[in-house]
């Protein structure tokens, strides 16, 4: 257990290393994907959706290119740091999260039933999508904490009660996507840690009494949990429909649109996705818009991204320099992982309709700025460990 | 270790227990790609066909474009039904919303569009889909153009709403002729699986009744379609893909006279009883005017709801058979059957002649009552005309020449004798076969119909009893005796005829021999208004009538109208034209008595009959011979003409 020693603060490299190493000691291939995805996503969105905006074509485009621009400046800047400072400032990150979250339920704006964007000036900020990047630093520091002091199962009852907490928060406004996301983090973290398997067949099973709870026995008593809508879209998969407001549908159509697209894709000739049958084509359904468009060969070069993207992120894990940075890349490969799957899963009917962006490819500022932060963080620890390693430093020195 | 390249470093070695979990966290995501690659294989390789040929008929709709149907014009080609467009708030039940909070929602936005509560749409959609489960729900009709334009712009929120132009009937008339036109109604689910009408669809409109449904394939026009690019939400984004241009109908031209129709329909309307006119070209059998009161309103069938109040308003209450006899939707002049009283005389002349028993010569002495087997059979008013032959017993409708006429010829068993044999080949006791359709049968009586009738009355195992058939009238009540063939004689007793079977009957005698198929449809025209059908019906038969009988018959019946001592001289004396008729009035019990009277004009050449019957309308010269005269004027072109002293019925029944 003591295996990986807590990083004592004379073990920083200076400020004069970090400016030395430049862009040159970043993780190239991270790089270049994260960049590839998103610039995937802007000439999508620059072709797929131009008669969305009336007058502007480019509309989601050129804020997507503002979103990666300020991104990827974000990821820059992060990937200087050394990510071990954030496990001292864990409290205040971890309170950060849940005060922003918390925050929405004072000043957002209901869209579509739910309470989770607050109006900026320039820009409608969503508090739980970079609460996602926030949860995974502070929960792989709280994570390194118990494991140290106290007994496993308690160690497990914190980790839990700490993750479920604020997903239940994001539940509340309501949104079931992100607060899976949640779920599943705390979930990664935890089994990285190192929690006993017996633990997690315990957690399996509370889970799967708590579903029968929620989907069966509540609201056959009278007293539903989840909103209508939200159960509509769990349970839409089986009975399509063609009611445009219906979940079903939108599966329906995405299948179409999907399957239409054919070896090479429909290019300029796809109807599913612009003449409207498909809604939310640009940020939950944009898969289905690439399916379309470019065909399989198009879906495919864009999760061999995506697949590049979850890869190094292990890797990085392999690599940290302690402990603390494993957790954390863990994270965000669990993170990317459950984004990337659930999104394109629902698009392609395997996965019920749950709301959560496809990671840089759907339009929206807050998700995109919040992945290049933790594109940001997998650099830092890549830096890091490379930094340690050629200083002769080792995890066990 | 210390090299500065690229890639050459390693991390520091990690813990198996963290090896092997990232291993199994690599192995998840590594079967979760599987699982999506291989779906996105099948999805789009495999299946990109399937799912090609989706997305394109997504987005392809089909309109039907509804056809005009033709109209109905009469013969001078003034028009009788003709059709407007209406824009119509149109709900597709379908299409609406599963959800119970969102289509309460719909429900409120489209209710505020058509000045409805959320609860009369859901009571029309009821309504309607009881009636058309398939078709759309019609909200309104005459819809605002601004609120075409406002459930176009805003279709996404208001799925399964449209507003469609349609054609409606529409009666420049009113209710002129209502009988004979008939109605038009969207298609019902029994209809389209009718072979007669292959091609329609659901929602098609068809004639339900009279002209419209006799000559519905005809006047229906083909739809045509367009099939058009379409978004999500229905609304077209691109050009048509191609049209085909619905065909209208071809119009029908009537042989209605509108100007004899209007005479006929306000002559027998002024007595306000139920009654029934016709007016018929004898050679051909076209029929210039056919009308009965009471009356309806055709244009409340062009309305989307039919309440069934105004169907049994107009129907009478299918339950009661009796209402239904007496609904505004029978028409009398070819549904309505009644004995026909005198006016059958010549009917009698003709068998007694063909049957040997009456020459025109034959004398007999009308003492003003005769007995057969202790019954005393006598005229109305136990009048004697003394010594008459047949034109002078047509002339003063003496009951005694014809109850002796009505005794020699009666034949005990089967189908009787000349009497039935005549009146069926003159066209009674079977449907004229005119193309309005709905006809009623009548009854010539005959032995054979009464015995059986009475045999199981009495049969003590048979179904019985004390009760009588509304539909078989008395014939219950004893078994044939000779009375019942002197009653028929005279046009009483068991006899029913309308109108129309009394026209023909008398166009056969005044023609010479020719039965005659009656129409209403003349001629069918396109819609450049050329014609492409003349509708011309062969005759039903031709019988043979000498000349001799039919030139004695006709000067009776010329000598009852314009000859002192004539029945209907009070009426017809004088007339600018010569004509030829016969009144008629029918004991009917238990109403009052049945008024009729039958006309041939002019006499010398006999071009027009004009039979008419009112209800309850007394004597044949009160009622039935003053409306007639108001016909003849129309159908002449007579301006003068008596109407008035009616008081001096000269004969009468019984």
């Amino acid at each position: 257990m003591e295996a990986f020693p807590r990083p004592r603060p004379f073990e920083q490299p200076r400020a004069s290393l970090i400016s030395r190493a430049g862009f040159g000691n970043l993780d190239p291939i991270l790089l270049l994907a994260g960049i590839g995805v998103i610039g995937f996503s802007i000439y999508t969105l620059g072709v797929a959706t131009q008669e969305d905006v009336p007058g502007d074509p480019y509309y989601y485009a050129v804020r997507q290119s503002i979103y990666a621009v300020i991104g990827i400046a974000l990821m820059l800047a992060i990937a200087r740091v050394d990510y071990s400072r954030f496990r001292e400032l864990r409290v205040g990150i971890y309170t950060a999260m849940i005060a922003s979250i918390c925050l929405v339920f004072v000043f957002a704006e209901a869209t579509r039933g739910t309470r989770a964007w607050i109006e900026l000036p320039f820009f409608t900020f969503q508090p739980s999508e970079l609460g996602k990047v926030l949860l995974v630093v502070s929960l792989a520091a709280f994570a390194l904490d118990t494991a140290r002091r106290s007994s496993e199962v308690r160690r497990t009852v914190r980790l839990l009660a700490l993750g479920f907490f604020p997903a239940a928060l994001v539940l509340l406004q309501p949104d079931l996507g992100t607060a899976l996301v949640y779920g599943a983090v705390t979930l990664a973290i935890m089994f990285l840690v190192g929690v006993r398997w017996t633990h997690f067949a315990i957690m399996g099973a509370t889970a799967a009494s708590l579903v029968a709870v929620v989907l069966v026995i509540a609201p056959a008593l009278g007293v539903p949990v989840l909103k209508d809508y939200q159960e509509d879209r769990l349970t839409a998969f089986l009975h399509p429909s063609n009611d445009p407001a219906d979940s079903s549908y939108q599966i329906n159509q995405s299948l179409i649109a999907v399957g239409s697209g054919g070896k090479t894709g429909r290019g300029d000739d796809a109807t599913q996705t612009s003449k409207g049958f498909l809604p939310e084509r640009h940020t939950d359904f944009i898969f289905a818009v690439v399916g379309e468009r470019f065909g399989f060969v198009g879906a495919a070069f864009l999760l061999s991204l995506y697949a590049l993207l979850i890869w190094r992120a292990l890797r990085i894990l392999t690599l940290s320099k302690n402990f603390f940075g494993s957790l954390i890349a863990g994270g965000i490969a669990a993170m990317l992982m459950f984004h990337m799957i659930v999104n394109v899963g629902m698009n392609i009917g395997v996965m019920p309709i749950t709301g959560i962006p496809l990671p840089l490819m759907s339009s929206g500022g807050s998700s995109v700025i919040a992945t290049f932060l933790a594109l940001g963080l997998l650099q830092s620890i890549y830096v890091q460990a490379q930094l340690t390693s050629k200083r002769g430093l080792t995890r066990n020195a | 270790m210390m090299m500065p390249g690229r890639g050459d470093w390693r991390g520091p070695p990690i813990p198996a227990q963290l090896a092997f979990r990232v291993t199994v966290l690599g192995g998840v995501a590594l079967v979760m790609f599987a699982v999506i690659f291989l779906r996105l294989w099948y999805l789009e390789v495999l299946s990109g066909d399937k799912y090609l040929a989706q997305a394109q008929n997504n987005q392809v709709r089909e309109f039907t474009v509804q056809a005009p149907r033709g109209e109905i014009l009469d013969r001078q080609g003034r028009p009788l039904v003709q059709n407007r467009t209406a824009l119509e708030l149109q709900l597709k039940t379908t299409e609406l919303p599963h959800s119970r909070e969102r289509r309460a929602r719909l429900f409120e936005r489209v209710g505020e569009l058509a000045g409805m509560s959320p609860k009369q749409i859901r009571r029309q959609i009821r309504v309607q889909t009881k009636e058309l489960p398939a078709s759309p729900v019609t909200l309104k009709r005459d819809v605002a153009f601004d609120t075409v334009y406002y459930i176009r712009e805003n279709q996404r929120r208001f799925p399964g709403v449209s507003v469609e132009r349609v054609y409606v009937r529409r009666y420049p008339q009113d209710s002129l002729a209502a009988h004979l036109l008939g109605y038009v109604r969207e298609i019902s689910p029994d209809e389209l699986e009718d072979p007669r009408y292959e091609s329609l669809e659901q929602g098609d409109f068809v004639g339900k009744q009279g002209v419209e449904y006799t000559y519905d394939s005809l006047l229906r026009g083909v739809n045509g379609a367009s099939r058009v690019q379409v978004d999500a939400s229905g609304t077209p984004t691109g050009r048509s893909l191609d049209v085909r241009e619905p065909r209208t109908g071809n119009d029908l031209v009537l042989s209605i006279d509108t100007a004899v129709q209007e005479a006929g329909e306000s002559a027998i309307g002024r007595f306000g009883l139920p009654g029934g006119f016709v007016a018929m070209n004898v050679n051909t059998g076209e029929l210039l005017g056919m009308g009965s009161t009471p009356t309806y309103d055709p244009s409340v069938f062009a309305q989307p709801v039919v309440t069934p109040a105004t169907y049994e308003q107009i129907f009478g209450d299918p339950k009661d058979p009796l209402s239904t006899l007496a609904a505004p939707a029978v028409n009398r002049a070819s549904q309505g059957v009644y004995p026909t009283g005198s006016t059958f005389k010549p009917i009698t002349a003709v068998a007694a002649l063909d049957a040997g028993n009456l020459t025109p010569a034959r004398t007999i002495v009308d003492g003003g009552s005769v007995e057969y087997g202790g019954v005393q059979f006598s005229n109305a008013g136990d009048v004697a005309h003394g010594s008459v032959d047949l034109q002078r017993a047509l002339q003063v409708s003496s009951d005694v020449f014809f109850y002796i006429m009505g005794a020699e010829t009666n034949v005990q068993e089967g189908d009787g004798g000349a009497i039935q044999e005549w009146a069926r080949a003159l066209g009674l006791g079977a449907p004229t076969g005119l193309d309005v359709g709905g006809e009623g049968t009548g009854r010539v009586p005959t032995p054979e119909e009464r015995n059986e009738a009475f045999q199981q009355n009495t049969d003590p195992d048979g179904p019985g009893g004390e009760e009588v058939d509304v539909a078989k009238g008395e014939l219950t009540d004893r078994p044939w005796s000779i009375g019942d063939n002197i009653n028929l004689a005279v046009g009483q007793g068991d006899l029913q005829a309308d109108p129309l079977q009394m026209a023909v009957a008398y166009a056969a005698i005044a023609n010479g021999g020719t039965v005659v198929r009656p129409h209403v449809g003349l001629r069918i025209e396109d819609p450049q208004g050329r014609a492409i059908q003349e509708i011309d019906p062969a005759p039903r038969r031709e019988v043979e009538i000498d000349p001799i009988w039919q030139q004695t018959i006709m000067a009776g019946l010329h000598d009852a109208a314009m000859a002192p001592g004539g029945t209907s001289y009070p009426i017809f004396g004088g007339y600018p034209v010569e004509i030829a008729g016969k009144t008629g009035t029918a004991e009917r019990p238990p109403y009052g008595d049945q008024s009729w009277y039958v006309a041939v004009a002019p006499y010398d050449d006999p071009k027009y009959v004009v039979a008419v019957t009112v209800e309850e309308g007394g004597f044949g010269a009160d009622a039935a011979a003053p409306a007639t005269l108001e016909i003849l004027n129309q159908l002449l072109g007579v301006n003068e003409g008596k109407i008035g002293d009616v008081s001096a019925e000269v004969a009468v029944v019984e």
